[in-house]
């Protein structure tokens, strides 16, 4: 390019084609112009071929009669009642079992996420081959694995019984519960009452060191204002304590609570699946926390229960949350595994519904609504306790 | 520090002897006793190994029947029936492929996992050789599989089934999904405005609903989509439904990767004259994806799990194939042998893609010297 220096500016140089404002505004109008084309054309597409399949349209099969029976329902649900109410019951069986999912898994992740950080060899070799083995495996194959074992288990009447009123057999789990008293609302109140009891002193003792240097213990009051309370209104109700015993009537049991065998697997399945993969995000995040912290906290002589409670967990909770929250919503999403062993979930029902009325736009849309709605919901809760626990800088 | 190691030869005292002689033991102190605590969880995790392990043993080993071309031996045992695997292991892995044509199939997987395990060795990584590795690899298996010449009757991939077809799947996945996902990435990270709202609702909607909900609308709903008489190939769409899955998670990563590149790379290219493309493909985008290995890694090793949700729409991965081939009433109550075989066929590949890219990461590590 010797001779550039020489040329004047070419023409084109000040064409405004050449200006990067108006190529970026034509790529844009190109994008958009590309995307109504396409949502034009499938729309058309869809119409005309529902329309030669004779498919009806619309949201009107949601209010007719479904005329399929489900399992479990959280709500009084009869195979005269609409779609719609179908829909809702596999909604609300969804929501019950990613809840405890996601409670169990934390529970297990975390116990094992520190059992792999622990010093003790045995310990840590049980952890690390749990995770190993657990999050390797297809979480499909969790789910399907355990709705096969659960139907090989015993039949009702040589049921296992781990302890006194519970059984487990090839038709679930029933356990012993307490019947229904007058006092439980109370009881309920009351324990609420606790726990925003321990809310309120946490941040009074919290203000009160910051003001005067003084420590106040939270832990040991904060348990007995949780657990005290309900007791003593247990108490004052007379102790009122009846079991409702599952007992073997026939071929089946009746009372206490049951749980369905699809329910167990789907749990065990999902919960196996998340519990490793939560294990390794705990890990990482104990592991994060620089050696100099806890030296440091030492030196200053912090007692080893402040060091983890004021030292190692807010540092590392800040590594353990963004992660653990994208784990719960995979466990939400992988709840729609039910379809698989034929727990009533949403995606089941809606399949259902799928093949029924043929809709299958109006089908998978309510579906892909739900699930969207349900993440949504799981990130902006995560996200205000994520602010909670971040770095403040003062 | 007056009776420590480093006044023993001033001294002429002898080094305190070690707290254990005998290795054993002392390891056994420093890695099981170190604490009272720990020696109660040593305790614990000792009574439960001991009620657990011997029952597993009894089943999986001592009772077990490891080899019995009939179902009633397997009956008359306690055990487990590893037979199962034995009598099963064809359809397992092929699935409902013409039973005399199984060893093409072999063929097929061999080849191609030779050419990922080379792709994977860093001497070979030069286009010279892995593009024609590949190339062989994309014809010979297509042809062991299609069959019609050389004397191989034909065989339509409505036949396919077993490991072979969960391999295409999960090549298929990162072969469309990859491309993908990195264009996504860059337009998340776009300055045009509509470039970067495209993107954005692409990818967290996607994110926000199960993979299951994906493959449905590539079966039922796709069809609807094209004009009369158009068609496409199921396995194709299901691929093409779990690569954009796989593109939304990926770009993700790769974002974050984008986001870690600061700013003086950029102007640092503006100032050598290189364009929006050469700026991304020569200096942003080798830096960004070396920095997001471990997590394209991973979602990798996810896209690899994912081919099992094919099971729902009936697709003949190895998972649907077990599944299926395990309705049989004789052999019917062993499909838990069969599914911990084809559990530990996944582990496998999984478990050496995880340490393959721990090994990666460490020889980036090494390589990054500034």
């Amino acid at each position: 390019m010797k001779v550039a220096t020489t040329m004047a500016p070419r023409k084109t140089d000040e064409s405004i084609f050449y200006s990067k404002a108006f190529r970026a505004l034509a790529y844009q109008a190109a994008l958009c112009a590309g995307l109504a084309f396409l949502a034009w054309s499938l729309y058309a597409n869809v119409n005309e071929n529902l329309a030669r399949q004779g498919i009806a349209t619309g949201w009107g099969f949601l209010t007719t009669s479904s005329g399929f029976d489900i399992g479990e329902a959280l709500i009084e649900y009869s195979a005269a009642d609409t779609y719609g109410r179908a829909l809702v019951v596999g909604i609300l069986n969804t929501l019950q079992v990613a809840f405890f999912g996601i409670i169990f898994a934390t529970i297990l992740g975390v116990f094992m996420g520190v059992a792999r950080v622990s010093r003790n060899w045995l310990l840590s070799t049980i952890a690390s081959w749990y995770v190993e083995i657990c999050r390797n495996v297809p979480v499909v194959l969790h789910v399907i694995f355990w709705g096969t074992v659960i139907h090989l288990l015993p039949k009702p009447r040589q049921a296992l019984i781990p302890f006194d009123g519970a059984y487990i057999m090839n038709r679930g789990v029933v356990l012993p519960v307490p019947e229904a008293d007058p006092a439980h609302p109370w009881i309920g109140a009351a324990f609420v009452a606790g726990i925003l009891g321990v809310f309120y002193l946490r941040k009074w003792a919290q203000r009160r060191r910051e003001l005067t240097g003084q420590y106040i213990p939270v832990l040991w009051p904060g348990l007995a204002l949780i657990f005290a309370p309900p007791v003593a209104v247990w108490l004052a109700f007379g102790a009122p304590l009846v079991w409702d015993v599952p007992v073997l009537r026939g071929f089946n049991f009746r009372g206490g609570m049951e749980l369905s065998p699809e329910f167990i697997a789907l749990l065990v399945g999902i919960t196996a699946y998340t519990g490793a993969f939560i294990a390794e995000i705990v890990r990482a995040g104990i592991q994060s926390v620089p050696a100099g912290q806890i030296e440091a906290a030492r030196a200053i002589g912090l007692r080893q229960s402040f060091i983890m409670r004021y030292v190692t967990m807010p540092q590392a909770l800040r590594v353990i949350v963004p992660p653990t929250t994208s784990q719960y919503l995979s466990l939400t999403k992988n709840s729609s595994l039910g379809v698989l062993i034929g727990y009533p979930d949403l995606v089941n029902i809606g399949n259902t519904t799928l093949n029924q009325t043929g809709q299958a736009v109006e089908a998978i849309a309510v579906m892909m609504i739900v699930y969207l709605s349900i993440s949504v919901s799981i990130s902006i809760c995560m996200n205000i306790y994520n602010r909670v626990v971040a770095i403040k800088e003062r | 520090m007056t009776d420590s190691s480093l006044s023993k030869n001033t001294t002429g005292r002898r080094p305190p002897p070690p707290t254990e002689r005998i290795p054993v033991l002392r390891w056994i102190k420093e890695n099981l006793a170190q604490t009272p605590f720990n020696m109660l969880v040593t305790a614990i995790c000792l009574v439960v190994l001991f009620y657990a392990l011997p029952s597993f043993l009894e089943w999986g080993v001592i009772d077990a029947t490891f080899f019995a071309t009939d179902h009633t031996v397997c009956r008359e045992a306690t055990g487990a029936c590893w037979a199962v695997i034995g009598e099963k292991h064809r359809p397992m892995l092929f699935g409902v492929y013409p039973y005399e044509e199984h060893w093409r199939l072999l063929t097929a997987v061999i080849i191609y996992i030779s050419a990922v395990i080379m792709t994977m060795i860093p001497l070979f990584w030069k286009y010279r050789i892995l593009v024609p590795v590949w190339l062989f690899t994309l014809a010979s298996t297509l042809t062991l599989m299609w069959g019609g010449v050389l004397g191989m009757p034909q065989v339509d991939n409505s036949q396919w089934g077993g490991l072979p077809l969960t391999l295409i799947l999960f090549s298929g996945t990162l072969v469309i999904g990859f491309p993908l996902a990195i264009v996504l990435a860059l337009g998340r990270r776009s300055t045009m405005p509509a470039v970067k709202a495209v993107s954005v609702v692409f990818i967290e909607s996607l994110r926000g609903v199960p993979l299951i909900t994906i493959l449905f609308v590539a079966v039922n709903v796709f069809p609807l989509f094209l004009p009369q008489g158009l068609e496409f190939d199921k396995l194709l769409r299901v691929m093409v439904g779990m690569a954009i899955f796989f593109a939304c998670y990926q770009a993700e990563v790769i974002r974050g990767g984008l986001q870690a590149i600061s700013r003086g790379q950029y102007e640092a290219a503006e100032a050598l004259g290189l364009g929006y493309w050469q700026t991304m493909t020569r200096i942003i985008l080798p830096q960004a994806l070396r920095i997001s290995l471990p997590g394209i890694v991973n979602h990798i090793i996810a896209a690899f799990k994912n081919t099992s949700f094919v099971l729902i729409i009936g697709l003949f991965d190895m998972l649907t194939a077990t599944t299926a081939v395990m309705q049989d009433p004789e052999w019917r109550r062993f499909t838990i042998e069969a599914y911990l075989c084809v559990g530990f066929i996944y582990f496998c590949f999984c478990f050496a893609l995880s340490k393959y890219s721990q090994l990666v990461e460490r020889w980036l590590g090494e390589g990054k010297k500034f």
